[in-house]
C-alpha cells in the first residue's frame, strides 16, 4: 500500500519511531538491520514503512552484515541507514571504519542501553560515547548526533543524513533508550519546509573522474554503482584514484583528507545550545537525556538564585573544543551528567587544562540522572574553595 | 607503416575489462586466480551485458583482489563481508549484475554466516569461489577447504579438522545454481560462469586452484604444473550429482561439473510479492478455529 514518505502533521509517537520518519523524510530508501532491544521498534516501523514509499527493507543475519549491507546500498545509490544498540554496535565498528574509509554516506542510530556486555537490555544507558569517536581502528574523524526526545529523534535523523551525504561518512545518532521509547509530541513540517541534501555526483566525463580527489571543502564527488564511472572502492589505503596504494605517504595523504574534511568544516557540523550563560559561574554541560535531566537542574538552581547555566550538546562528536575552551575560562565550575562511570567529563577535562574545575556526574545505567543530584552538584561546585 | 606498428602497445582481448594500469598484479607465478579471472572477464563479456551494469564485490584475500584489477564498478570490502556488502549493493540497484569474487577462507569461514543466509534468501548474485585449501596472502594458514591432514603455517603437524563441502553448503541452504571446475577445465569454467552470471538467483561456482607458493610448497607438490595437474587428473566430471555426494576426494574422485540448477523465487521477488499481497498468509491451510476453540473450552 502507497504511503506518504513525509508525514506532515503533529503525531503522539516514540523516538524510535521519530527516527524512522526523520529517515524517511530525509530519503533514506534501504534498510538493513538485526533486532536489538531497545532499538528494534525502529527495524519495525522501518519493516513497515519503506515498501510504503518504493524503499528495501532487509532483515540481516546480524549486525556486521547490516553494517555491510548499508554501505553497499548508499554505493547502489540509497540512502541507507541502520539501526541498533551497544552489542550489535560493537559488531559494527569494522564495517563503520570501510565507511570512513571508502567515504561512504549512510546512518547509524544507537538506541543505547547499560552495558557492559548484555547489561540491562531495557534500560538506559550513555555507555558507547567514547566507543563511537574511537571504536574503530586507525585516524579517522566520526559525526555523532545526540537527540534528548524524540522530535529531536526526528530532526537529527533528517541533519544526520544530510551531515552524511554533504562529507560521504558514516553519521551516526547516538540516543537512548528513554529517549528511543519515551512518547511525546513530534512535528513533521510539511515535505517543503524539510531541507534534504544529497551527495555531490562527479561532473567530469568518466575518464576525468578521480573517486577521492577532493572538492573545495575537502569532500569528493561520489558516482554511483552503475553511473557509468567504473570506480574501484577499496578499504586499503588508496590513492585518488581509489587505488591501493602501500606507501606512509599515501596513507598521510588519505588520512589527512578524511579527517581534514571534518575538522575544517565544524562551523558547519557543531551543534550546542546554551542556557543563562552569560553570568554562570557553573556551566552543566550534557548530552541526549542526560540533557533534559541537566536543563531541569539549571532551572532549579536559578530559582534558587544560584548562577547555572547549561550547554546542551547537540553534536557531541566532533566535540566543540574552542568553545569549551573559551568557556572554562569564564567558569569556576564545568559539570557533566552522563550515564556511564566518566566518558564526555574527560574531553572537559582535556580542554580544561585546569582553568575550572570539572565535575562529574555519573550513573553507571539503568537509570536517567535526577535533577536533583545535578542541583546538588551546582551547590557543592559553588560553595567549593577555588 | 612499420613504425606504427611498433608504436602501438600489444593489447589482450581483455583489457577493455582490465585496470591496465594497475598491472603486473600481486599473484605469484602458478597461482590459479588468473586463470578464474581470465574466465570471469571472458564471460562478462559474453554475456553482452553494459560493463556499468556490473559490479564486482571482493572479501580479503589473493582473490579478493580481483575487485581491484576489473574495470568495472568494484568494491573490495572487509574480510569475510562481500556477500552482505553485495547484498546491499544489489538491492539497491536491482537492473544491475552483481557478482562476488573471493577465497575460500574468506567467503566460507569468517564470511560463512553470510553465504549460508545469502543462499537461504536465494539473494540474486553470482558468488565465484576460488579454492586453493589455504589463506595465500598470510602465508599459508588453515582454511575451512584445508584437506584432513595437509600441512599449513597453523596445522604444522597435519590438518585435524574436516573440511567444508562448499557445494554441498551452498546446495543444503538453498543455492538455485551450483557448479565445481578446477582450474584446468576453463572452456567448461567459462561457459559456467557465464550460466552462473545469467541466472537469477544465488549462483556458486567454486574453482579448485592451486596455490603452489603457500600450499603446494608444504605438502610437497611444489611445481604450479604439478599441483594443476593433481587436482585435474583426480577430477570426474558428474552433471547433477546430489551435491552431498560431490566429494573433493583427493585419491580418485575430486568431483566437477554442474550439480545445482533451478529457478526459484529471489529475495527480491518475494519481497516486492509479499508487499503487494500475493503471499497466502501462513498458514496456506489454515486453522480450524473452532476445533481450538472446543478444545480451550473443555
Amino acid at each position: 500500500m502507497p504511503g506518504k514518505a513525509v508525514l506532515t502533521g503533529t503525531h503522539f509517537m516514540n523516538g524510535d519511531e521519530a527516527c524512522c520518519e526523520g529517515a524517511l523524510a530525509a530519503g533514506c530508501r534501504f534498510f538493513g538491520g538485526y533486532p536489538i532491544t531497545p532499538a528494534t521498534e525502529v527495524a519495525e516501523r522501518m519493516s513497515k514503512r519503506l515498501p510504503q514509499v518504493g524503499g528495501v527493507f532487509i532483515q540481516m543475519e546480524d549486525e556486521i552484515a547490516s553494517m555491510a549491507a548499508i554501505l553497499g546500498a548508499s554505493w547502489g545509490g540509497q540512502k541507507s541507514m541502520t539501526s541498533t544498540s551497544g552489542p550489535g554496535f560493537s559488531l559494527m565498528m569494522e564495517n563503520i571504519g570501510l565507511g570512513l574509509c571508502t567515504e561512504t554516506p549512510c546512518v547509524i542510530c544507537n538506541v543505547q542501553r547499560a552495558g557492559p556486555s548484555t547489561g540491562l537490555p531495557t534500560l538506559v544507558g550513555q555507555g558507547d560515547m567514547m566507543q563511537a569517536r574511537w571504536g574503530s581502528h586507525g585516524p579517522y574523524e566520526i559525526i555523532a548526533l545526540c537527540p534528548a526526545s524524540p522530535q529531536e529523534m526526528f530532526d537529527f535523523t533528517i541533519q544526520a543524513f544530510n551531515l552524511s551525504e554533504q562529507f560521504r561518512l558514516p553519521v551516526l545518532i547516538m540516543a537512548d533508550e528513554v529517549v528511543g521509547h519515551m512518547n511525546e509530541r513530534v512535528v513533521i513540517p510539511p515535505a517543503d519546509q524539510i531541507t534534504v541534501i544529497d551527495r555531490a555526483k562527479p561532473n567530469v566525463p568518466p575518464a576525468e573522474y578521480l573517486p577521492y580527489h577532493p572538492g573545495p571543502d575537502g569532500v569528493a564527488p561520489m558516482a554511483n554503482f552503475g553511473d557509468g564511472y567504473f570506480m574501484h572502492v577499496t578499504g586499503l589505503t588508496h590513492d585518488e584514484r581509489g587505488y591501493p596504494t602501500m606507501t606512509p605517504a599515501a596513507q598521510v595523504e588519505m588520512t589527512d583528507r578524511i579527517v581534514g574534511k571534518i575538522r575544517n568544516n565544524l562551523d558547519r557540523i557543531l551543534d550546542y545550545e546554551t542556557l543563562f550563560l552569560d553570568d554562570a559561574q557553573v556551566a552543566v554541560v550534557a548530552y541526549g537525556i542526560s540533557a533534559r535531566s541537566a536543563r531541569g537542574a539549571v532551572l532549579t538552581a536559578r530559582e534558587a538564585g544560584l548562577k547555572a547555566g547549561l550547554v546542551k550538546l547537540n553534536v557531541a562528536w566532533p566535540f566543540p573544543e574552542d568553545f569549551i575552551r573559551e568557556l572554562s575560562g569564564r567558569v569556576k565550575t564545568m559539570i557533566m551528567p552522563e550515564i556511564n562511570l566518566g566518558q564526555m567529563v574527560l574531553e572537559l577535562e582535556r580542554l580544561a587544562q585546569g582553568r575550572c574545575a570539572v565535575r562529574l556526574v555519573a550513573h553507571p545505567g539503568g537509570t536517567i540522572i535526577s535533577p536533583r543530584r545535578i542541583v546538588e552538584a551546582i551547590r557543592q561546585a559553588l560553595e567549593e574553595r577555588p | 607503416m612499420t613504425t606504427a606498428l611498433a608504436a602501438a602497445p600489444p593489447r589482450h582481448p581483455h583489457d577493455d575489462l582490465l585496470r591496465t594500469e594497475r598491472i603486473p598484479h600481486i599473484w605469484c607465478s602458478g597461482c590459479g586466480i588468473g586463470i578464474v579471472f581470465g574466465s570471469l572477464m571472458a564471460a562478462i563479456t559474453k554475456s553482452g551485458l553494459a560493463r556499468q551494469d556490473v559490479a564486482v564485490v571482493s572479501g580479503i584475500g589473493c582473490t579478493g583482489r580481483m575487485a581491484g584489477y576489473i574495470r568495472l564498478d568494484s568494491f573490495h570490502t572487509t574480510h569475510g563481508r562481500a556477500i552482505p556488502f553485495a547484498t546491499g549493493l544489489k538491492l539497491a540497484r536491482p537492473q544491475g549484475k552483481v557478482i562476488v569474487a573471493s577465497g575460500d577462507g574468506d567467503l566460507l569461514a569468517i564470511g560463512g554466516n553470510h553465504f549460508i543466509h545469502a543462499a537461504r534468501r536465494n539473494m540474486d548474485l553470482t558468488v565465484i569461489c576460488v579454492n586453493n585449501f589455504n589463506y595465500g596472502m598470510t602465508g599459508g594458514q588453515l582454511a575451512p577447504s584445508t584437506p584432513f591432514g595437509a600441512k599449513t603455517t597453523t596445522t604444522p603437524q597435519g590438518n585435524p579438522d574436516e573440511p567444508f563441502n562448499f557445494c554441498a553448503l551452498a546446495a543444503a541452504c538453498g543455492a538455485s545454481y551450483v557448479a565445481r571446475w578446477t582450474a584446468l577445465h576453463i572452456r567448461r569454467l567459462t561457459n559456467t560462469i557465464l550460466e552462473a552470471i545469467n541466472h537469477k538467483g544465488f549462483s556458486f561456482v567454486e574453482i579448485v586452484a592451486p596455490c603452489p607458493t603457500a600450499f603446494g610448497r608444504r605438502n610437497k607438490i611444489r611445481g604450479a604444473l604439478d599441483l594443476l595437474k593433481f587436482y585435474y587428473d583426480r577430477s570426474v566430471v558428474k552433471n547433477h550429482l546430489a551435491p552431498g555426494e560431490a566429494t573433493i576426494d583427493f585419491d580418485h574422485n575430486l568431483v566437477v561439473g554442474k550439480f545445482v540448477e533451478f529457478d526459484r523465487p529471489t529475495f527480491l521477488d518475494h519481497y516486492q510479492m509479499v508487499n503487494r499481497g500475493e503471499v497466502e498468509a501462513w498458514p496456506a491451510t489454515g486453522v480450524d478455529a473452532s476445533a481450538a476453540g472446543q478444545r480451550k473450552a473443555g
